[in-house]
């Protein structure tokens, strides 16, 4: 007969303290799951619209006509859209994105600042979809009178991109204010023990030190205007164009996208596969841009440690 | 242009000696430092001498680093300060509405408690600051010059191009006064410029302080009673009352105020019995 | 100063002022251009709000099919009619197959009047908007307003508000006058129902896993990477995922037939739970990070105390982590649901309907919600079309400013609750 010992200080199985943190992993590895979802929808529907006869991948990529109907699959008409609002919204939203952040961070006094950050908040939390009827009601009637009504069409990429600026103006404001607050005191102080103004101290000691977390912060909204959908899509136009001209309507990847499964689509067509197929280019287009954005970050948060 | 060799500038070549005059430089005449309600410093008067070291010693909160930043308007960047009283640099007062702060700081340099080298390469660092003052010398000639006299040339003069950042504690403090010395100030303002260094980069500091005094006037900030009375010349102590404001208890020369305190605090406060 | 007058380094005292001028000249500039900035900022704000109440409010010019005058002598408005004219209206001038619908679905002598007005200006009056003025237009373009009234025979202007009771609580119509948002309103909380209950307690468990769990690993630090990653990836990605998954591959589970049978099959899979699920993909990598926010802020003595006690780990969780950052929890999860309240794009993605006058009635009706409301209406170029997207934006503002201010009302209270504690 042998009589089992418990030593006083056994180890416990504890089982259901393990299930639990079994469950809660299960529940983080849920992510994990997503991001495989989205890499293997994507590519799976992609691989099928390039087998379709009628599509090719060279021509896809470099043909200046997409037209479903007829069987013209060139994607750049749509690329050079997402770009065009992409960047009209960049030369809006860094800039003024910049300064803000600059004004709150280095000029405002606490009650200024105490009135602005709201505004910024509550201009962040607006839905994008608001954004887009600013766009078709404001902004493009304001394009059309000051460049003429002939100049300027109902719908245009410049109108949908200056909104979009708008829209990432206050994350911009947000994020690079915490990149330049995040520049020791010290730097500010040393710069103006040499006698430097707050203008040069601000442009040639704060905002170099703080330049990576400021790249960082730019990445990520250019990554946000070009997914950007509800906007271009009330106000850029329907129906890829191939054109430089900003005044002109053409419909960028994520519009086409929309107009697309928004109309009774089937599945398994060709239409339905290439909606598949400009996702996962937007896909690696915001996925890499984030990416560069978060090491980046990174690398910047270990500088000041 | 200018005619005058930088190293004509740098180092006058006349001799310091004790039988001259002492100089007055910066005048304090009954400072009063305030931040919004509350009074940091009270009354504060005396006199800094031209090339001399002066310390400024006391407990903390008793106002010392606060009158420092005052003497370059450095308090101007803390919100809700306000100042009262005089400081008069060559005769001039320093918070005269005409005065633009920014010329000041050339003027009157200043060395802070962390070594805070801007992000950028040695040379930069040095160079920042003359550029933007509109210096109108050889650049070289200015970095190499403001590195020697802060004993630093020997050591980064094959690196002027590495950051900063990757320069020793001790070697980036001497960076920061090389670079201050380079907008050629009169006065230097260091503010426990030591305190986060290591005994041997603070023995090297010291040593510097005592050399850069044949060129410049140096008040000096320091917890630290044997460093005041090894490198100043004079000392003021700083106390603080119970309504926690500053106020200036004794000044003399510090070998009077070491060895033969006036008052009680003065002789507690430097045999160690508080601080 | 004395030596500034002579030669520096720095070259005279004039050049010496002069560059000062210059230098002061210059951060001068761009102060006024971080001013500049910053009020464009708040200007668009304003302008942003401005152009949403203006279409809410002004005068639109309407025309009649048949004018009340001509039903009663004398009566110019519908309104003015009293019970037995508005009965007799009601039964001579509807057309016979409408009259027999109403008297079937409730007999006109037992309706009230209110009803009997809408019913006659609905199917008798027929009056259609010709053109619309915004709030500020009304102000100032009378003339344009009377010129047109001049040349269109028969209209009339009426200030109105386009936000009114009978809006919010009206069906989805193509008569912009008669159309109302209940639908999509329904269908948004229902929406909101579901995201909260797929994606809070996930996202909740993510965090606690990642927070109080997870060693610094490779694998755990790849799970925190993908979910910075994660929430910034488009929205209309997940459409396309909630598309392909939950509309196509989980059809059966989605459209509810694997329980029900041959339910209401027009769905097809795009359902309210479809779209729940999809917004709570959106927002899941949302809350883990605002949860782990208010994790990281729950001081370390407090599980240390536990621990000291006895405590397994979650029961130090449970019993002492939890309760401390709850609120905050919350808050976080409030703000990824108003993300997911306005969020439009993936839902058209996955193919919400876009017109529906029926309210949902469970997670497997098909179902249309406030954004993709205000996306067609928006869409369409008829004048009142824009009036009542501008209603329905305000409609959804106001909602997300409830949600919003409850976040923000639950903050404060726990600032204030830890400053009496400290």
């Amino acid at each position: 007969m042998k009589i089992a010992i418990e030593h006083p200080f056994g180890k416990k199985m504890r089982i259901h303290e393990r299930l639990i943190e079994a469950t809660l992993f299960g529940f983080a590895l849920l992510s994990i799951v997503i991001t495989l979802g989205i890499a293997i929808i994507l590519i799976r529907e992609s691989y099928l619209f390039f087998s379709d006869p009628e599509v090719e991948l060279w021509g896809f990529l470099t043909g200046k006509e997409w037209q479903p109907m007829i069987g013209r699959f060139g994607f750049l008409p749509l690329l050079n859209a997402t770009l065009t609002t992409s960047v009209i919204a960049m030369a809006l939203g860094i800039p003024v994105g910049l300064f803000v952040a600059v004004y709150l961070s280095e000029y405002a006094s606490d009650k200024t600042r105490g009135i602005l950050k709201p505004v910024l908040e509550v201009l962040a939390g607006i839905p994008t979809i608001v954004y887009g009827y600013f766009a078709l009601t404001f902004m493009t009637p304001l394009l059309r009178s000051i460049f003429g009504m002939e100049t300027v069409q109902i719908y245009n990429t410049a109108s949908a991109g200056l909104v979009i600026g708008i829209l990432v103006l206050p994350m911009i404001a947000t994020m690079a204010e915490d990149a330049i607050g995040a520049v020791p005191k010290e730097l500010r102080l040393a710069a103006y023990a040499l006698g430097g103004t707050k203008m040069e101290t601000t442009f040639k000691v704060v905002i170099p030190a703080a330049l990576s977390g400021l790249s960082a912060t730019f990445l990520l909204a250019l990554s946000r205007a070009i997914g950007e959908t509800m906007i271009v899509a009330l106000a850029a136009g329907a129906g890829p164009n191939l054109t430089f001209s900003p005044f002109e309507a053409a419909e960028t990847i994520t519009g086409y996208i929309v107009r697309i499964s928004g109309g009774d689509v089937s599945y398994n067509s060709v239409d339905y596969n290439s909606i598949f197929a400009l996702g996962l280019i937007l896909f690696l287009i915001t996925f890499t841009l984030n990416m560069i954005s978060r090491k980046i970050s990174r690398m910047f948060h270990q500088e000041y440690e | 242009m200018n005619s005058l060799s930088l190293a004509q500038v740098l180092q006058p070549g006349v001799e310091q000696s004790e039988s001259q005059v002492k100089k007055t430089v910066l005048k304090l005449e009954h400072v009063n430092i305030h931040y919004g309600s509350f009074q940091a410093v009270k009354d504060a008067t005396f006199d800094i001498y031209e090339k001399h070291v002066t310390a400024f010693i006391g407990p903390s909160g008793c106002g010392k680093s606060t009158v420092l930043r005052s003497i370059n308007r450095m308090n101007d960047m803390i919100r809700g300060s306000w100042i009262d009283g005089k400081i008069l640099f060559n005769g001039h007062d320093l918070y005269d509405e005409q005065v633009d702060p920014v010329l000041i700081r050339r003027r009157i340099g200043m060395v802070f408690q962390k070594p805070n080298p801007f992000p950028k390469s040695i040379y930069e660092n040095i160079a920042w600051g003359a550029r933007i003052n509109g210096f109108k010398g050889d650049y070289d000639e200015l970095v190499e010059q403001s590195l020697r006299q802060a004993a630093l040339w020997e050591e980064v003069k094959d690196k002027l191009k590495q950051n900063a950042l990757r320069l020793s504690g001790g070697q980036q403090q001497r960076l920061c006064i090389a670079r201050t010395i380079a907008v050629q100030p009169e006065v230097i303002l260091m503010d426990e410029p030591a305190s986060a260094l290591d005994p041997i980069a603070t023995g090297r500091i010291e040593e510097l302080i005592l050399e850069l005094k044949n060129n410049y006037t140096i008040v000096i900030v320091t917890h630290n009673m044997g460093q005041a009375s090894r490198v100043s010349d004079h000392t003021a102590f700083f106390m603080v009352d119970d309504k926690r404001t500053g106020y200036l208890q004794e000044y003399a020369e510090t070998e009077q105020l070491f060895l033969n305190p006036q008052h009680r605090k003065t002789e507690e406060y430097i045999s160690g019995k508080f601080g | 100063m004395n030596d500034m007058n002579g030669q520096t380094a720095f070259g005279l005292a004039s050049d010496v002022s002069s560059l000062m001028e210059k230098r002061r000249r210059n951060g001068l500039v761009w102060h006024i251009v971080f001013i500049f900035s910053t009020t464009l900022a708040v200007l668009f704000l304003i302008l942003l709000v401005f152009s949403i109440i203006d279409s809410v409010f002004g005068y639109a010019v309407l025309i009649n099919d048949v004018e009340p005058s001509a039903l009663v002598a004398g009566k110019e408005s519908v309104t003015d009619f009293n019970r037995a004219e508005l009965e007799n209206v009601a039964r001579t001038r509807l057309s016979a197959g409408i009259l027999r619908r109403v008297e079937y679905d409730k007999p006109i002598a037992e309706r009230s009047d209110k009803d009997l007005v809408s019913l006659v200006e609905e199917y008798v009056v027929k009056p259609k908007v010709l053109k619309t003025w915004g709030f500020w237009g009304s102000l100032t373009e009378r003339k344009a307003i009377e010129t047109y009234i001049g040349e269109n025979e028969g209209s009339y202007a009426t200030f109105r508000s386009w936000l009114t009771p009978s809006f919010i609580m009206a069906d989805q119509s193509a008569d912009p006058l008669r159309a109302g948002i209940r639908t999509a309103l329904l269908g948004s909380l229902w929406i909101i129902l579901i995201t909260f209950v797929f994606a809070f307690p996930i996202g909740v468990g993510a965090a606690i896993y990642l927070q109080e769990y997870a060693v610094d690993n490779r694998l755990n630090r790849m799970l925190q990477l993908n979910i910075f990653n994660l929430s910034a990836v488009p929205s209309i990605i997940y459409g396309l995922l909630g598309l392909a998954v939950f509309v196509r591959f989980m059809e059966p589970v989605t459209s509810g037939s694997f329980i029900m049978g041959t339910v209401d099959n027009t769905a097809n899979g795009r359902t309210i739970l479809s779209g729940g699920m999809t917004l709570g993909l959106l927002v899941l990598p949302i809350i883990i990070i605002n949860t782990q926010e208010a994790l990281k802020a729950v001081p370390d003595t407090l599980r240390m105390s536990a621990y000291g006690v006895g405590a397994t780990k979650w029961q130090t969780i449970w019993y002492q982590v939890l309760p401390v950052s709850v609120d905050r929890i919350l808050t976080g999860t409030i703000l990824a649901l108003s993300r997911a309240l306005g969020e439009t794009a993936p839902l058209v993605v996955i193919g919400a309907s876009t017109f529906i006058s029926v309210d949902p009635s469970g997670i497997f009706s098909k179902f249309t919600t406030l954004p993709i409301q205000i996306y067609q209406w928006s869409a369409r170029p008829q004048g009142a079309y824009r009036n009542i997207a501008a209603a329905a934006i305000v409609s959804l503002l106001i909602l997300l400013l409830l949600m919003n201010s409850t976040a923000i009302y639950t903050r404060d209270k726990i600032t204030k609750k830890k400053r009496l504690e400290a």
